[in-house]
This record gives C-alpha cells, structure tokens and sequence, in this order.
C-alpha cells in the first residue's frame, strides 16, 4: 500500500516569510496532462505593494554588503539548489511534462547559471567602471551602482531556469527584486523561495509573487518606489503600456524576450547607474 | 605674560592676547592654528587664474600702472652692493622715468641693514612716508635670507637697521621652527623683533614679516604661518625673500590676502600685504591689483597696506606706460638701469 | 574713480561673418526650410541676430532620409580610423574658430563671454579629440567584439550649453559609425548652423550630420519619425518622460539627460573659501542655467552664518551685463520665458517663508537679467528646495551631521549631480558613496571632461554621456543579423550556442537575448 504524502501548500515568499495572498485567493496549478497539482497563491496589488516595501527596505543591507559577501550567499544557494535538485526535478517534470533527463538538465544549467552569475559580485564593478584619465588635477572614477528595487516578470515558459535567469543578473550588483513567477508554472518559484529562505540571503531581497502577471504588473510598473522594471517574460501581456506606465518615473525597464535570457553582463548592467566621483589633488 | 616655550620672557603680544586669551601657551597657539580651515590648493589656484582673467583696458589700466609704481619697494638685496649702487637705486626711486616727469615715485628702497646708511643719505629731503608721496627705507634684517643665527644676532641685526633710519624692517620667520611645529619660538621671535623695533621716542619702525612661503610649502602652512605673524605683531605679512624660487605667486597671495581680510573683520585691524620676487611684468601685477580689489577691497591698495617687493618689475610698467602716453610700442633703450 | 570699475572690455562681433538668414542643414547644403521662419534675438539686447528656418514634417522626413542613406551608402562602409579622421578634422576646425564660435555662443545664448571662451569652446573641440579616438577601438569599450552602430539618431538638445551640447551629442554617435539628425533648441541655434559650415569645411560626407532648426514641434516630429533608430534627449524632465511614453513601442533605444536639483554639501571642515568659490560656481556659473547646478546649498547648521556671510560678500565682487564684455561674471537670462519662470519661482519662494536675499547689480534696460540671489531659512519642504528653477538662485538648507545632510540630499525624484566639501577624506569617499547622483564633485564643482562619463540617476534620466560608457548610448553589444553564432559566455551545461535575433522594443537597456527552450513545450 502506498503511503499517504502531505501536499505543500504553497505561498507567496516576501521579505523573507511566507504570506498567504492577503485576498485570501488562490488558483489551481495544474501539470500538462490536467491534472490537479497545487493551490497556488493568487497575489494581489496589495501583496505586490508589501513585497516593494520588503524590497526597499532589504536595499540598504544587500547594497551596502561587499561584492564578495554577495557572491557568497549566492553561492550558497547553489548549493542549496543542489543539494534539493530532485524535488525541483520532480515539479519541473510535473508541470512542464518533460522527461526526468529534460528536467535534470534544466536544474543543472539552472544551477551553473547561478554560479556563474555568483561569480561576478566581486568582479563586475572592475569591467563596467573604471577611471577616466582627465585634463586636470583630479581623481577621477566611475563605477556601477544598483539601481535598488527592480520588479520582474519572469519568463512564462521555463519554470526554473527560466526564473534563475533573470533573478540572479538584477541581484548580483545589490538590487533587490520582486518577481512575478510563471502563471502556468508557479511551483518552482516557491520551492526556490524554500531555498532562498533557508540561505543566507536577507529577507526581502529576493520576493517573489505567484499569479497573474496581467494583474499585478500594471502595478508594480507604475509604482514610484521600484527603479527597474523586467519584462522579460511579458511578451503576451500588453508590455508596451507598462513601458509607458514606467516612463512616469523614468524607470529603467528591459523589453521582453522570446524564451529565456542567456547570461551575460549586460543584463547585469542594465539595472545599475554609473557614479562618476571627482576629487581635487594637490601635494600642497 | 608670554608665550612659554622654555627660556626667554618677552613682551607682551596684544593681538594674541585678545584672540587666544590668558592661555598663552605654545599649545593653546597650536591649536588656533591647527584648527583652522583647510585650503584646497586645486580650488585656491582656479580663483587666482580666474581673477588673472579680469580685462584691465584703457582709464582703468593707466591709474593701475601708476598704482603699481607707487606701491613698489624697490630693491637691491645682493652680497655686491655698495653705496654707489645704493644711490644709483635711489636715484631710480626718485626718478622712475627722466623722460617723463609726471611719473609717480615707489613706496620704499629696500636694501640690506648695512646699505641703509647710504639709502637715507641719497634720499635725503625725500625721505619720509610714502603716504604722504615721500619715500621710506625699508631694511631686510635677521640673518636675510636665511634666518640662521642666534636671536641676539638677528636682534641686533634689526637694532642696527632701526638706528641707522630703517622706517621698515623685513624680517624672516625661523622656517626650521615653523615645520619642527615650534611655534612658540617663532612667534617669540616675531615679538621680539618688533620689540627692536620700537625707537627711542617710542615709535616702532614698520615690522613686515617674510613667511619665505617657497619654504613653507603647503598652503595650510602659509595660512596658519600668516596667523601666526599677525598675532605675534607683524604690519605686513610678506611672501618671500626672493632667494628662494618659488617667490611670490598669485594663488600665495590671494591666501595671504585671505587671512588678512578675515582678521580685519574679525579685529576691524588693517595688515598689509607684500608678494616679493618673480613678479616682472605689469600683465602679472595688474592681476595682483585686481585679487587686492577683490579680496579686501581697493582700500588696500594703497603703501601702508599693499607693497610691490621688485626690482626689473618697475622698467616693465615703464615700457607700458610710455606705450599708453606715445601710442606705440617702447624699448629698453627708454628706460633707465638702477 | 574706482578701479574695481574695470573700463568694459567688450569682445567684437566684428569677427562673425554672420547670415541674414539660416536654412536647414541636410545632406551636405543648407536648404530652405518649409515651416515658418522665426527670429534668433540677443537675450542681453533684444536685438533680431538673424532668421532661422523651421523644419516641418516634410523636412524631418527629408533629413532623416539623407541620414538613412549617409549611414547606409556611406558612414557604415568606412573604417573606424576614416571615421575618427572626421573627427580630428573637425576638432580642429572648432579650435581654428574657436574665438569666433565663443563670440556667436554668447550672443545668442547669453552666457559671458569668458565662459564660452574659457569653458564651453575648449570642451567642444576637446569632446571631438576623445572621440575620434575611440572610431577605430570600439572593440575595447566593454560592448562585447564587433559593437554594432544603431544607425540614425535623433538628437534634440538644450539652449543652455548650445555648441557644447551639440558636441555631446554628435561625437560619440558618429564615432560609433551612427549618422545624426540634430535639433538644436530654439533660442539658440547660431553657434549649431555655424558648426554644419564647419562640417562643410571639413568635408563630412553628405547626409553624414544634419541639423534641422525649429522648436518643439520639430523635435517631437523628429524623435517620433518611424526610421530612426536612436534618440537622444537633453533637456526638462517632464518632456523627457513624454519621449519615453511615445517611444515606447517603437524599438528605438532611449537615452536622457533631464533636470536636477543637485546639493552642494559643506562640512564644517570644508577649506572653506574654497568652498565659498565652489558654492558660487555651482550656482551662478551660467546664470545656473545648468542641470547639475548645485542649487540647494546643505550647509552644517554650526558655520551656516560664516558662510552665508562670506557667501554675500564674494557675491558683492560679481559683475552682472553685457555677456560679450570680457569682465562680465553674469550674463543674461536666455529668453523672456526663463526670466518669467525663475521670477515666479522666487516668488513662491518669499510666499513659503523663506528669505530672500539679492546681490545689488546694475540691471540693464534692456534684455533679460536676473541678479544673483539667495534664500536662507528654506526647508526640504519648499517648492524652492524640490523644483529645479534654473536661473541663478540659490536654496540654502541646514544640516546637523553626515547622515542628514545625504538623507536631504536623495530626498528628490532627480539625481544628477552633487557636491561635498571637507578636508577629511574618508567623510568625503563615505558620503559619495551613498549620495544617489550620477555625479559627484569633492571639492569642486561643474567640472567636465570628455573622458568623464556624464548622467543621472532616477527622474534625471539615463544613460552616460562621456568617457568609455558614453560610447554604449549609440552602439548595440551584439551583432545584428549575423547567422552564426556570436561569442558567448561558456557556461557549463549548455548545448551548443543556440541563434540569436535582434527584435525591437529596447529601451535604454542593453540589446535582446534570445535562447531556444530546452526541451520539449506545451
């Protein structure tokens, strides 16, 4: 006979806990064949509202942690992502009805994927900044600085890769962010929460939302305490009013893309600002 | 009371007393001027080339080289110097321009404390207070340049240049001390020669202090060198002996006149101001007028209270001059050699 | 009389060869323009300098269409060295002409003539040399091998730095091998049309730069014109955003350069008649017609009345009038509209509390003329300590210690600039650390350098405008259309480089990256 399993409920993650919706709703995940997987939360404006405070208020730590400090914790949650890849292999295998091996291989790029961007805290202030060599008697330097609370719409599509993939880049030089998950495959994103939670990572700089991203974007694009916006993955919503919605306060928004975003530097860069410091110099 | 550093009791230094209070101590001295602001020489220098950048045309630049000439100390300060040349000097003083009678005469010779003799005979009937369009001698004095020798010395030094008829004594601050952060000695020293000033019938020859600001170095030191001088008692504060390079320069002297304008509004007092050496072409000494006018006012620009320290500076403003009266350009052979 | 008098020493306009009229410059030629010519006035007289044409839609069109042909037939086929020859030629030629470029600067915006001599000219030529250089080096900006040119870019700038503004703008985009479409502002266009001679001179292939005078309707026309592939904007926040809004469909990438309300912090251990100069500077440099002006002063609360006091007297020694005479510190407010503005916004100021005070200048009769003036007793609640007024007031607030004075520095949508004064270094690196501007100046002020990247944080916009970032406003990091694979990171456990493609619908942000999914889909 086989045993009873205890279903996990699943919850929004934000500032570090494990809210319930405070709508009360949720929605239905179900896998690809239809059948009934978990309740979801179903995130409201309000929720979305509460994760930016949990966002901003975690900025002044995580920013003002060191390159090498960051690259530890999230080096950490590499291994944490390791050590619990068979449950990720199983929700991946569950709501994207792909073989194990397809799945196994996601949670291996997803991992390395996260590596690699761990890698980079302590290092990318040397490839984007450097001093400016100018006509006068001054110190001259310009460096990276996150740009602080970047809302994410995460692709739709890869459940875990490709959440790693836009999480990672916006984290790694100090912001903290706000992701709505896939709608279709939200579950993942909350074991990633489970994960997150049990690292090093602070509270509040990695929130993450599990609902419609129709509903809470407009929200999070006009919110005049989120500094970037990601829409990576909101090429089926209406994206080009949430770009507009953002040019109210000049956020610095990403287009969407088609799948998942490969890793590179840029999109690292792109949610940081460039400060140029001068300072006079003289032996006298 | 005195200042304490170890041996000698001197006289009284009112300015200190007032401003430091009854703790008249080397450490309490230190702290005044430890505790003054900073200078940013990149911010100090960018004001004195922006003042260098004022356009001085027409009315404005004859009344300024006329102004230049009457504020000149003109000077002969070398190891060959004989009364002849002494007179020669003085005869320049007198005469700027042969040519041209209307030519206003300098402020001051200066000359070494053994010279001042020959300087007073030359002058006779006019010497006297330049204020008043006469011309007065001013002795360098202390051990010039170097201010290497025991104080007894460089107090005779100073006595001997007073009784011969010195109006003003050049004197210099013990660099050694200042950078040793003795200053306590050197302000002893200061008040000390200006006790050698004072005269029998009570009056004291003019005290300009020389800071030898090419020594000092930084500007902090020449700010905090300037206080100094003016507490200990000096009239004038004075850049450089001219035997070290670099001697006077702009951005100097606009701190120098910087210091001067907040003691007067600290003290409602009036210290003059002389940049000595490097300073050869009216272009340059019309920059030093205007940093003058824009700093403590044009009140300043007058001989108790702004001094030129030159020697080929007055041939220059000659030249320009005569180009101004004649409308073309003049040369060497137009002028005189002191 | 009094020698502080300084008799005037007036530049001559004699030097300027100067039209009756101006057309637009497109293609090589200047051409009449279709819309209604309108006039260029001295602001220090009133008086008409010259007739300037007016692009309308069809002359938009028509330039854009001679960029597209310029980028296609002929900028985009030549090598980053010919590319960077055009520039040296032209650097030249500003320094050839600098004297008569200063001159028609300062008659048509205002600004004394010491400035655009001084300052706004040598920087222009200057902002040509650093980018000429990098034409051939675009593989060492840190875009990745092979950076790609966008194509044409639509560039509208302010009247506040005409020339040096255009040079901004121009240089790093032609640089990168992008072909221009500029529109300079309204009230100052002479020193723009000025430059296409020069760009004749230098024999700038046709279509390679055009400059297309009008106002805003023409600017608008422009940055909205479907083939454009670039825009970039310098000038008020608020149509900075309208640029975002209507651009946001287009695929077009974005930077901006918006307003500021920068604050000049002074410690108590500022060198501070040092800082005196800076506070000066920051604010009446221009007639603080500057985005980075420092216009609130954060003084500490224990020298604030040392330093208003010292304030007042250096102002006592500034000299106000005729912009063309070399002694004028001053000059005039550029149009009627700007002096409506800082007037009404001085006087919101008197209603709020705070306390005015003016230096004594003798104003004109004619012309726009705004003497220097500041307020005390203003608080971070003030409209004068949140809106950008630019013009040559000044806002003084107080602060107690370090970690105030940066919390009443970010407190602001904008973030472009700042200054701190004070001799102790660790206090200065710690509180530009934390100080949310794109610039910060430590014991200066408004000082720039091509080789020193420019911009702002939050509602001041984004992107860099100077130095090696600079050059990432006007190039793509991956290369466009290209069928194999381009170089890519090596991460372990990804198959092979999978294509990518160039889709539009980019903003400021870097290009679109694209992988197949892995595995199968539902």
């Amino acid at each position: 006979m086989t045993r009873l399993t205890i279903p996990k409920t699943y919850k929004l993650y934000i500032g570090g806990k494990f809210p319930r919706s405070e709508s009360g709703r949720t929605y239905e995940v179900l896998s690809t064949g239809g059948a009934f997987l978990a309740n979801a939360a179903q995130a409201s404006r309000k929720d979305a509202r509460d994760a930016v405070v949990a966002a901003r208020a975690a900025v002044g730590g995580w920013s003002g942690a060191t390159g090498y400090n960051r690259g530890q914790v999230l080096y950490r949650i590499a291994e944490l992502l390791e050590g619990r890849r068979a449950q990720f292999v199983d929700e991946i295998v569950a709501g994207e009805g792909v073989s194990a091996a397809v799945a196994s291989s996601q949670v291996d790029v997803a991992i390395d994927t996260w590596i690699w961007f761990a890698g980079w805290a302590d290092k990318y202030v040397q490839v984007a900044g450097n001093g400016n060599p100018v006509s006068g008697p001054y110190f001259n330097l310009s460096t990276p600085e996150p740009s602080g609370v970047v809302a994410v719409v995460a692709p739709s599509g890869s459940s875990l890769l490709g959440l790693v993939s836009v999480i990672a880049p916006a984290v790694v030089t100090g912001n903290t962010v706000v992701v709505i998950a896939s709608e279709s495959l939200p579950l993942p994103a909350i074991s990633l929460a489970e994960v997150l939670a049990t690292s090093d990572v602070p509270g509040g700089v990695i929130n993450i939302l599990t609902g419609s991203a129709a509903e809470i974007a407009p929200w999070l694009a006009s919110h005049a305490d989120v500094n970037g916006l990601d829409l990576a993955g909101a090429e089926s919503l209406d994206w080009v009013e949430l770009q507009i919605a953002a040019a109210d306060t000049l956020k610095r928004v990403l287009a969407p893309v088609t799948g998942v975003p490969a890793p590179s530097i840029d999109r690292m860069l792109a949610f940081t600002e460039t400060k140029t410091v001068w300072h006079t110099k003289s032996l006298i | 009371m005195t200042i304490e550093h170890g041996a000698i009791e001197l006289a009284p230094a009112e300015r200190a007393l007032r401003i430091l209070g009854s703790d008249l101590s080397e450490k309490a001295l230190r702290r005044h001027l430890e505790g003054l602001p900073g200078v940013d020489a990149v911010g100090l220098e960018q004001r004195a080339a922006g003042l260098g950048t004022r356009s001085i045309k027409t009315t404005s630049k004859a009344w300024a080289l006329d102004t230049i000439i009457r504020l000149i100390d003109l000077t002969t300060l070398e190891g060959a110097d004989t009364p002849g040349k002494v007179r020669s000097l003085v005869a320049k003083a007198i005469t700027p321009d042969p040519g041209d009678t209307s030519t206003p005469r300098v402020a001051a010779v200066c000359v070494y404390g053994d010279m001042v003799g020959s300087a007073v005979d030359a002058l006779g009937s006019l010497h006297g207070d330049p204020d008043d369009g006469l011309i007065s001698v001013a002795a360098v004095a202390t051990a010039f340049p170097s201010g290497r020798a025991s104080l007894a010395v460089k107090l005779a030094d100073t006595r001997d240049a007073v009784d011969a008829g010195a109006n003003e004594i050049d004197m210099v601050i013990d660099r050694g001390a200042f950078l040793s952060g003795r200053y306590g000695l050197v302000f002893d020293q200061i008040v000390a020669v200006k006790e050698a000033c004072r005269r029998p019938d009570g009056s004291f020859a003019h005290l300009k202090v020389i800071l030898e600001t090419g020594e000092l170095n930084t500007y902090d030191n020449v700010k905090r060198a300037s206080w100094l001088a003016i507490l200990a008692g000096g009239d004038f504060i004075k850049t450089s002996t001219g035997k070290v390079a670099p001697a006077a320069t702009l951005p100097v002297t606009l701190l120098m006149l910087e210091v001067v304008r907040d003691w007067h509004l600290l003290t409602g007092e009036k210290i003059g101001v002389k940049p000595a050496g490097g300073i050869r072409t009216s272009k340059d000494a019309i920059k030093y007028l205007v940093t003058v006018a824009e700093t403590v006012g044009e009140e300043w620009l007058v001989p108790h209270l702004f001094r030129f320290g030159a020697s080929s500076l007055l041939n220059d403003v000659l030249l320009q001059r005569q180009k101004i009266t004649t409308g073309h350009y003049s040369g060497p052979d137009y002028v005189t050699i002191d | 009389m009094s020698f502080l008098e300084y008799a005037a020493a007036p530049e001559s306009t004699a030097l300027l060869n100067l039209r009756d009229s101006y057309g637009l410059f497109i293609d090589g030629e200047f051409v009449d323009g279709h819309g209604t010519p309108f006039s260029s006035v001295s602001p220090a007289t009133e008086k008409k300098i010259a007739e300037i044409a007016t692009a309308n839609t069809e002359d938009v069109d028509v330039a854009v269409a001679a960029a597209r042909r310029a980028y296609e037939r002929t900028w985009s086929k030549l090598s980053g060295a010919d590319r960077g020859k055009y520039l040296f030629r032209i650097a030249r030629l500003v320094q050839e002409r600098s004297r008569e470029l200063a001159v028609a600067e300062s008659l048509d915006n205002g600004k004394p003539i010491k400035e655009s001599r001084d300052v706004d000219v040598p920087l222009v030529a200057a902002w040509f040399f650093y980018y000429a250089g990098w034409a051939d080096k675009l593989d060492y900006a840190g875009l990745g091998a092979n950076p790609r040119a966008l194509g044409v870019a639509a560039q509208v700038i302010p009247w506040n730095f005409p020339l040096l503004m255009l040079a901004w703008k121009i240089a790093p985009a032609l640089a990168a091998g992008n072909t221009v479409v500029l529109k300079p502002a309204e009230t100052t266009s002479l020193t723009a049309l000025l430059f296409a001679e020069i760009l004749q001179q230098a024999d700038l292939p046709k279509g390679v730069v055009n400059i297309i005078t009008g106002d805003g309707t023409t600017g608008e026309l422009l940055v909205n014109h479907p083939d454009v592939n670039k825009v970039a904007f310098t000038g008020s926040t608020a149509v900075g955003k309208a640029i975002a809004r209507s651009t946001a469909r287009s695929g077009k990438r974005l930077t901006l350069e918006l307003g500021g309300k920068a604050a000049n912090i002074v410690f108590d251990d500022a060198p501070i008649d040092q800082a005196i100069e800076g506070i000066v500077n920051g604010i009446f440099f221009n007639q603080g017609h500057v985005c980075c002006a420092g216009s609130r002063l954060l003084v500490q609360e224990n020298i604030h009345d040392e330093v208003v006091d010292r304030l007042k007297a250096r102002l006592s020694t500034l000299r106000l009038g005729d912009p063309l005479d070399k002694n004028t510190d001053i000059g005039a407010i550029n149009s009627r509209e700007q002096l409506d503005r800082i007037r009404e916004l001085s006087d919101i100021g008197d209603a709020e509390g705070a306390e005015r005070w003016t230096a004594a200048c003798d104003i004109p009769a004619d012309g726009f003329w705004f003497a220097p003036t500041i307020f005390t007793k203003v608080s971070t609640s003030h409209r004068i300590a949140r809106e950008e007024i630019f013009g040559p007031v000044l806002s003084v607030l107080t602060f107690r210690t370090p970690a105030e004075a940066i919390a009443k520095a970010n407190n602001t949508p904008y973030g472009l600039s700042a200054g701190i004064w004070s001799d102790k270094g660790s206090k200065i690196l710690a509180v530009a650390d934390q100080l949310k501007a794109g610039v910060v100046w430590a014991n200066t002020f408004n000082r720039f350098d091509p080789a020193s990247p420019f911009g702002g944080y939050k509602e001041s916009g984004f992107g860099r405008e100077g130095g090696r970032h600079g050059l990432a406003a006007y190039l793509d990091p991956e290369a466009r259309g290209l069928s194999s694979a381009p170089a890519r990171i090596e991460t372990p456990g990804l198959s092979s480089a999978p294509a990518r493609t160039e889709t539009p619908g980019l903003s400021s942000a870097p290009a679109r990256i694209e992988t197949k999914k892995k595995g199968a889909t539902k």
